[in-house]
């Protein structure tokens, strides 16, 4: 199991959930973050106060993934939240030790699972 | 007794009890039903028709500039901000009821009215043009808009139990003797043989409010942080808002200032159109000089900018002076601003950059554009501009010594500002147990049988607050 995490504009949310449905990746957690990024710094200015803005403003999406879904989670993330200018944001990849669902209490790969998955009768 | 006693909120009622007590003891003392003296001219429907839904648009105005100011300070003090206008609307309103409109209309000598009108006494139903009542109703929206203005050069961190007893005395003490000047028969109508023209308060209202702002903000200091972080309006559309709302209502404030609704009404409504479109685009070609781009903050303050600069001379010049008038004013507003926020006043909204600079400016202009034509009583010129800048002086004197002696004594009995701790959490919170973007979240209800629990447990939740730096 792995969880991944990706940090991506604002602006591509939507491209990104589309990519990643067409991917059949589901159970996404949503955050908006701010952070340092490489991209030049935005000038902002209110009446007689310049000042410029340190902490770019992203979403942090947190994915836990079994280990079939997570290159194709990787490869949309990749594919979707780029337009080839700095400050597209990372994605990272981390081992995940335990998961439970609070629901049920079942555990790890059973727990990752979409529920729907389980519960289509295909 | 402690003194930081003061800076608790429960500490208020006392404050305004202690206040209110000697006035409601004298109104109760005055011989019951005074029968109506003075003008016994019956009113003139039109003129009295224009000038309750002026009166109406003047008080709107407060709620304007509550948004506006709420608007440009950071979320943790919005409603401390807020309230700061509104309160205007209770103290002022009594204050002016009780002493206020006397000290400034009643008969008295050149420097003070008289106290023939205290507690309304002889004010009735009849009047010359406008019954009695409505007259002291209209001019009391003024003198709240005054103090109210004032308030935004102490937000964030003035105490506000300080701020309610300054402006009670203020209102009283140095804008209703200056109300007098300029339209009661004071020294204003007689300067050296020639009358300082304020159509609708130039220097009675922004002068003064600007001079007061801005010697109560070097008294009460700096902000923390002011300088080191950058303190950013939480809100603009409110702050846009109220500037339209300000607009809407400065139709009454200049239009109702003609006493009549007549073509010099129009011509003051038509200015109060034009001037400050004119600040907005001469604005907005700075804003785009200096940096490339037009600010939503730099329109709003464009507009109040051009208001306050046409309030002098609204209802004496031509339409087209109007336009140069608002024009004019665009830059040196905006150079002063620029430089304040470079400076170390922290004048925290600009009170004295906006309504100081732009209500010198048009009562300097006033003095050139004034016509005869346009209804003025002289003609514009050098010499109208030299008695339009002498009765400047005068008023900025007399609300500079007014507000540091006021100020003064204020601070002998509640300290001018809030704790460190309560500035550094927001005043909303430590000062009036609110805030202004609750969600709710974790919020536990505490099931309270009595008012005085209810206070105990809200004041150690401020104490806890407060003290977390």
């Amino acid at each position: 199991m792995k969880l991944v995490t990706a940090v991506i504009r604002k602006e591509k949310l939507d491209a990104v959930l589309k990519a990643l449905f067409e991917a059949d990746i589901e159970g996404i957690t949503v955050t908006p973050v701010r952070g340092h990024g490489g991209e030049a710094e935005t000038v902002q200015t209110y009446r007689g106060t310049t000042v410029k803005m340190e902490l770019a403003e992203k979403l942090r999406l947190d994915i836990a993934l079994t280990e079939p879904y997570v290159e194709r989670a990787v490869e949309a993330l990749l594919r979707s939240a780029r337009t080839g200018e700095v400050g597209d944001g990372k994605v990272f990849v981390t081992p995940l030790e335990k998961v439970y669902r609070i629901r049920t209490g079942e555990e790890d790969e059973a727990a990752v699972t979409p529920v729907a998955k389980v519960a289509s009768p295909a | 007794m402690d003194r930081s006693m003061w800076t608790k909120t429960r500490s208020l009622p006392r404050v305004a009890a202690a206040l209110l007590l000697p006035f409601l003891a004298a109104a109760a003392a005055q011989p019951e039903a005074t029968p109506v003296q003075g003008p016994t001219a019956a009113p003139d429907p039109a003129t009295t028709g224009w000038l309750l839904v002026s009166a109406g648009l003047v008080l709107f105005m407060v709620t304007g500039l509550a948004l506006f100011y709420g608007g440009l300070v950071r979320r943790k003090n919005v409603l401390n901000t807020m309230m700061m206008s509104f309160v205007c609307l209770g103290i002022v309103a009594l204050g002016w009821v009780f002493f206020g409109y006397s000290i400034a209309y009643a008969p008295g000598s050149t420097f003070l009215g008289g106290p023939a009108h205290f507690f309304l006494s002889g004010i009735g139903l009849a009047g010359e043009g406008v019954p009695a009542v409505l007259d002291v109703a209209f001019q009391g929206g003024f003198a709240i808009v005054a103090a109210a203005l004032v308030s935004g050069a102490v937000v964030e961190r003035m105490s506000f139990s300080a701020y309610t007893i300054f402006i009670a005395l203020w209102s009283v003490l140095v804008y209703a003797p200056l109300a007098h000047w300029a339209w009661g028969g004071g020294i204003f109508d007689d300067l050296f043989g020639r009358s300082v023209i304020d159509f609708a308060g130039g220097t009675v209202v922004h002068v003064n409010a600007a001079v007061s702002a801005l010697v109560l903000a070097l008294l009460v200091g700096k902000r923390r942080d002011y300088g080191l972080r950058a303190m950013l309006p939480h809100q603009i559309p409110l702050a846009l808002i109220g500037a339209g709302i300000l607009w809407f209502g400065w139709f009454g404030f200049n239009g109702g200032s003609a006493y009549a609704a007549d073509g010099y009404a129009a011509l003051a409504f038509l200015n109060t159109l034009l001037a400050p479109a004119a600040t907005l685009v001469a604005w907005m070609l700075l804003d785009t000089f200096r940096t490339g781009k037009v600010t939503a903050v730099g329109l709003a303050t464009a507009i109040v900018v051009g208001l306050v600069a046409i309030t002098p001379g609204a209802g004496v010049m031509s339409p087209m002076a109007a336009v140069l008038t608002g024009a004019a004013a665009a830059l040196p507003c905006y150079l002063a601003i620029g430089w304040r926020a470079r400076s170390r006043v922290d004048d925290s909204l600009d009170v004295f950059a906006a309504h100081g600079v732009g209500g010198i400016t048009g009562a300097l202009l006033t003095g050139l554009f004034a016509s005869v034509a346009w209804g003025s009583p002289v003609e514009g010129g050098l010499a109208q501009l030299a008695t339009q800048a002498l009765g400047v002086v005068i008023s900025i004197v007399f609300s500079a010594s007014g507000t540091l002696l006021i100020a003064a004594a204020v601070s002998l009995v509640v300290p001018l500002r809030t704790e460190d701790g309560q500035e550094a959490v927001g005043l909303d919170i430590p000062l009036h147990g609110e805030e202004g973007y609750s969600d709710g979240e974790g919020a536990l209800l505490i099931p309270v049988v009595s008012s005085s629990k209810a206070a105990e447990i809200a004041g150690t939740a401020t104490r806890a607050l407060g003290g977390r730096a």
